[in-house]
């Protein structure tokens, strides 16, 4: 493993931050730790760098034990939701800068730049300074300095939270298309369960301080351990007891027993996909997922009486 | 609009005249109303040269400990958690709370050997506080020492301490990442402060004159020359104060002009 932490519980005053926390990644891999904020999940990725002190439990890197290890000497890349760029420093300085704390000469450390530079497609932008790029530039180039200094892991903390949604969509397939050429474990925090699905192999989901479920993308989404990672990983509605996802649900113009009435409030077309928005006989708002061609085949219009019935639904036991 | 802009302007404009310009103005011409030759003599006077190195020294040794301390404390105040911080963020800004009046009769109730016993033993020692130029260094240090902390603190409260931690991640140690990352990162909040700490410590009297004794720097000379009907000579030592204040403002917003030009 690249990465264990081991029981650790962090607390900030009366609030505890992670709870008896206990995670595993794997070598080279590229996992997301995912939850609402307030979840503990920046705490636990900034435990793992050392940016904060664990109160109890262990922090091992590469099999190490490096709990009370300085951070200075850790080894780890972070980047940092707001890029943290040293503003007063070029880019080119940006992404020298561990390498020239590490007492580089000065050819090995312009051939390393120049590498990293061609890797996050910064080329030419060497003499800006941080306010002279854009918010995607920084960011990469943020990712540049941390891997100038070659981390055994690196840590990235919301990386795409300040960017706006077309950038960010491009820097997620460009992060794992990077992390292809690269390989270095990596570990990334986000509150958005789609990105964590894009771009992770394995998904650590986060609630309340504490682990809920980790797993691959498919397993989280068919298999979620509890109402949680049902609720949070992918859209899902309650009925009485169970729980279904909005796709797994049919309409029908007549009851056949099982069915629950609604009336249809709305109808949003989001391209293939339909989204149509009900209000059951019990007053529940509740919304099905159908593709174009069957909206048409079933004819339905806004304010139409219809009858749904899930296809797939399922029960937790209460927490 | 235009019109509104322009009442504005010359109300600003007018205020800044009759408060500022005109009475600092009337200092140059009354300087040299009568001739170089009085107000040359009179600054270059054995008295006159004295209280200039004098008002030197003074500024010379508090600004710069001003600035270290500055910017120590601004960063214990930010950065860091402890209690009785309150009251210690309270207490820097005393020195702008009371007289500088009240400041000169503190030092010299501290220090005076005649009323305490620290002031007895560091006479004992040879040391001699007030009435000479230690109690002056002292009293100037006093009067000017909010200015860089209160400067820089907003400062490493915007930037915050994300540049800090990704210094640390890379390797660099705490001495390093605050002469390569939180020092540039500051620097224009620690120049304001010192420009304004400069301009108050070269002009300081109330504090000052408690403690001075026979002791003159330029304020106190201008007031002595003022008092003894000299009035060429103390437009003259005015005047020589009044520009190494601007120099500094000046020199102040040259370099923000080339900050600005650098982003």
């Amino acid at each position: 493993m690249a990465i264990s932490v081991k029981n650790v519980t962090k607390r900030f005053g009366d609030f505890v931050a992670l709870d008896d926390v206990s995670i595993d990644v794997p070598d080279g891999g590229l996992t997301a730790l995912l939850g609402p904020s307030g979840s503990g999940k920046s705490t636990l990725l900034r435990v793992i760098a050392g940016l904060e002190q664990p109160d109890e439990g262990q922090v091992l890197i590469s099999g190490e034990d490096n709990t009370s290890t300085r951070v200075q000497d850790r080894n780890v890349g972070f980047v940092f939701q707001h890029y943290a760029a040293f503003k007063h420093m070029t880019v080119f300085d940006n992404i020298a800068f561990g390498l020239k704390i590490k007492g580089e000469g000065s050819g090995v450390i312009r051939e390393r730049v120049k590498q990293l530079i061609d890797l996050v497609h910064l080329t030419g932008f060497e003499k800006r300074f941080p306010n002279q790029l854009s918010g995607g530039q920084r960011q990469r180039m943020a990712l540049a300095r941390a891997l100038a200094v070659e981390p055994r892991v690196l840590l990235l903390d919301e990386p795409f939270g300040a960017l706006d949604a077309k950038v960010r969509e491009e820097l997620r397939t460009w992060l794992r298309r990077l992390h292809d050429e690269v390989h270095v474990t990596t570990i990334f925090v986000t509150h958005d369960q789609e990105e964590a699905m894009d771009v992770a192999e394995q998904i650590i989901v986060m609630n309340d301080g504490e682990v809920e479920q980790s797993g691959g993308p498919r397993d989280l989404y068919e298999d979620p351990a509890s109402e949680f990672v049902m609720s949070f990983v992918g859209p899902a509605h309650r009925l009485g007891e169970a729980w279904v996802r909005p796709h797994d649900v049919e309409i029908r113009h007549e009851p056949n027993g099982k069915t629950i009435e609604g009336m249809i409030d709305r109808i949003v077309h989001l391209g293939f996909e339909v989204r149509v928005e009900l209000t059951l006989s019990d007053g529940e708002q509740f919304s099905v997922q159908l593709t174009r061609d069957e909206v048409e085949e079933l004819e339905l219009a806004e304010g139409q009486i219809v009858f749904v019935r899930p296809r797939v639904t399922r029960v937790f036991a209460m927490s | 609009m235009t019109l509104s802009r322009l009442g504005l302007r010359s109300i600003v404009l007018l205020y800044l005249a009759a408060l500022i310009i005109v009475p600092v103005g009337m200092i140059f011409y009354r300087t040299f109303e009568h001739g170089l030759s009085q107000p040359i003599d009179a600054v270059t006077s054995s008295d006159g040269q004295n209280a200039f190195w004098l008002t030197i020294v003074c500024v010379g040794i508090a600004v710069p400990l001003n600035t270290i301390f500055g910017v120590v404390t601004a960063l214990v105040l930010v950065r860091q958690d402890f209690r009785g911080k309150s009251l210690l963020n309270a207490a820097i800004d005393v020195p702008f709370a009371i007289s500088p009046v009240v400041i000169g009769l503190a030092l010299f109730l501290v220090y005076a050997p005649r009323n305490s016993w620290f002031g007895g033993w560091l006479m004992d020692r040879g040391v001699q506080v007030i009435f000479s130029t230690p109690g002056m260094v002292l009293a100037t240090i006093f009067v000017s020492l909010p200015f860089v902390v209160r400067e820089v603190m907003p400062v490493l409260r915007e930037i915050g301490s994300d540049q800090e931690e990704a210094a640390e991640t890379l390797g660099a140690s705490p001495w390093q990442t605050f002469w390569k990352v939180t020092l540039p990162a500051i620097r224009w909040g620690v120049t304001y402060g010192v420009v304004l700490a400069t301009a108050r410590a070269l002009g300081e009297f109330g504090a000052v004159s408690v403690v001075a004794g026979s002791n003159l720097t330029m304020p106190l000379f201008v007031r002595k020359q003022f008092e003894s009907f000299d009035l060429a000579g103390a437009y003259a030592a005015a005047l020589v104060l009044a520009l190494l204040a601007m120099g500094v403002l000046l020199s102040m917003s040259y370099l923000q002009k080339r900050s600005t030009k650098e982003a």
